[in-house]
């Protein structure tokens, strides 16, 4: 049983890291909008879903929409502001948002827990399957759902007229211009609806595990779904699936077998290793297979 | 209100040194350098090392907490610095740069992390010191007059040194073959090329520049506040906030930006507390964007 337990963390992880992995490839992907600051957007999802359910009693459905809804402005601000200009502008700006999220987290401590963070949080339908085995494979059916679903309105989405239109901006944006699309709206729609996954991801975290802290939510967050993209495939759904998964596997066995050979006394040293392996992988990638593993041609 | 400009100008002159080498890279290499950040922390260490290996120099000079090795091993780490830029540029940035400006910056975020991560692994997380000497802040102004104004020798040292640096700087942009080369560089890359210019050697120039720079401002960092693996990339947000209020490309428009980071830096310290200072780079960020977004002396988008 305890490989069941392990299993079902395992894949709930990878399943909501996926689901964010697939708002960043809309974003990036799809729209070649480069957001820096996943961490922050995720952030503000979980800390509202969060706090929404935990203090004011809202149904955890309710908590997923708001959290949705609340992401999805953040990046309606960021990218009303900063979308018409330089590219890489959006880049820094989004950056800034996490930065920022992270001081917030942890300084405005009452209206989100300072350091500590919230505990508490409900999680759905605990009630009635109690808090073993069984709940984490109700949950895992839950969000391996929501992933089925968002991965299929995805699929449609960007394969009709709309989708199309992102990627010819994407490949030429004069072109696209000139046949008189409106690029900036189609940007604009495609980082919004990107955040809204982001921020839904961020929900699904807090109520599996039940308690969020700022130190959930750090740049490192943002680099694993980069890697997660960038090894699957930047561009195909089906590539930032696998690379969900593919990489959070290898992030789990590369922290359990550093932890394994660096002493007790060196955890923080490990952790430090596991990043620099992870940077490694991702930038080997973007040297040697740029397209991902999974990217087909087009 | 006078200590409140003078501590904004001096966390702003190391926001401007860093800021100089960050809109250097920006405007010739053209993509944003989120690994800017890192060769500040690594200088700074850099200097913390070999000064930590001439014990003998570390007597205190003058007033100054820090002896002369200090200021050689600043020299040492600058070299090391730029050397490093140009290492992460030879091995990772040089590869990808047919790909685009936008898959640097994902290389430079990476680049960020490793880095950052190869020191805390190198170093420890715990905060180090150039000097465990105490020092006395003199009292400039008394402090019935307005708040009073207090300055430590070092502070004092660290205002001067950064004037004189970005003197000499924009001495040699303006006068120099070499200096003159990047600006042109900067301001149109083809045409740059057509006059003979060699686009290779310019990008060279202002990765080392870039990163020795980042060294110096590293150290300054490192006298006025403390060395921690994380100093870098807490002063990625200023730095960028400078370059753009600046304007990209801007020498001077990055030390004023960096200057006025500073005070609005030190300013949110005394209107919200000193928590929310990292947010107030974040302000100044989107005030600009909105405002002005080609920054006080950009040329265009």
């Amino acid at each position: 049983m305890p490989v069941l337990s392990y299993a079902s963390f395992f894949l709930v992880f990878a399943s909501i890291y996926a689901i964010i992995t697939l708002g960043l490839n809309l974003q990036w992907g799809f729209t070649g909008l480069f957001n820096v600051g996943v961490s922050g957007f995720v952030a503000i999802g979980a800390y509202t879903s969060a706090l929404l359910t935990a203090r004011h009693g809202w149904p955890v459905a309710g908590g997923l929409a708001a959290a949705a809804l609340l992401s999805g402005l953040a990046g309606l601000f960021v990218g009303t502001l900063v979308l018409r200009l330089r590219r890489d502008y959006l880049a820094i700006t989004t950056f800034g948002v996490a930065v920022t999220i992270q001081v917030v987290a942890n300084n405005a401590t009452r209206l989100t827990g300072g350091p500590f963070g919230v505990q508490f949080i409900p999680k759905p339908m605990e009630a009635w399957l109690g808090t073993g085995l069984r709940w984490n494979l109700a949950y895992l059916a839950l969000v391996l759902v929501l992933l089925g679903v968002i991965y299929l309105a995805l699929e449609k989405l960007v394969n009709s007229p709309w989708g199309r239109v992102l990627r010819a901006i994407r490949e030429d944006e004069e072109t696209a211009l000139s046949v008189g699309k409106r690029v900036f709206l189609f940007r604009l729609q495609s980082f919004v609806m990107g955040s809204m996954l982001m921020g839904l991801g961020g929900a699904l975290y807090a109520h599996f595990l039940g308690f969020i802290a700022p130190d959930d939510f750090l740049p490192i967050l943002t680099f694993q779904m980069w890697a997660m993209l960038i090894v699957g495939g930047a561009g195909s759904n089906l590539g930032a699936l696998m690379g969900a998964f593919l990489v959070w596997g290898f992030w789990t066995v590369s922290g359990g077998l550093l932890r394994g050979w660096i002493p007790q006394a060196d955890q923080a040293r490990a952790a430090a290793l596991q990043v620099v392996l992870i940077g490694l992988l991702i930038s080997g990638m973007l040297v040697a297979r740029p397209r991902g593993l999974f990217k087909s041609k087009g | 209100m006078f200590q409140v400009v003078a501590d904004g100008l001096i966390i702003g002159s190391v926001i401007s040194l860093g800021a100089i080498g960050l809109s250097l890279t920006m405007a010739i290499v053209r993509f944003s350098n989120f690994s800017h950040g890192e060769l500040l922390a690594w200088g700074a260490y850099l200097a913390l090392i070999v000064s930590s290996l001439m014990p003998s120099t570390a007597t205190p000079i003058g007033p100054f907490s820090f002896g002369w090795g200090l200021m050689v091993s600043m020299f040492a780490s600058a070299a090391g610095t730029a050397l490093l830029a140009l290492l992460l540029d030879t091995i990772l940035f040089r590869r990808l740069r047919k790909q685009g400006s936008i898959t640097l910056v994902i290389a430079s975020f990476g680049a960020a992390l490793m880095l950052r991560n190869v020191l805390l692994f190198w170093q420890g997380g715990v905060p180090q010191y150039y000097s465990q000497n105490l020092q006395i802040a003199m009292p400039v102004l008394p402090r019935s007059f307005h708040g009073g104004l207090r300055f430590t020798p070092d502070q004092l040292l660290v205002l001067v040194l950064t004037m004189a640096l970005v003197t000499g700087l924009h001495l040699f942009l303006r006068y120099s073959v070499l200096g003159r080369s990047m600006r042109a560089t900067a301001l149109n890359p083809a045409l740059a090329r057509v006059t003979g210019i060699d686009p290779e050697r310019v990008l060279r120039a202002s990765w080392m520049m870039g990163g020795a720079l980042a060294a110096v401002a590293g150290v300054f960092a490192g006298i006025t506040v403390q060395l921690r693996p994380t100093m870098g990339v807490d002063l990625l947000l200023p730095l960028f906030a400078a370059v753009i209020l600046g304007g990209i490309g801007s020498i001077w428009g990055a030390v004023l930006g960096g200057l006025l980071v500073g005070l609005a830096e030190s300013a949110s310290v005394t209107l919200a507390g000193a928590e929310y200072r990292e947010a107030a780079a974040f302000a100044v960020l989107i005030v600009i964007l909105m405002v002005r977004p080609n920054g006080l002396f950009g040329e265009k988008a």
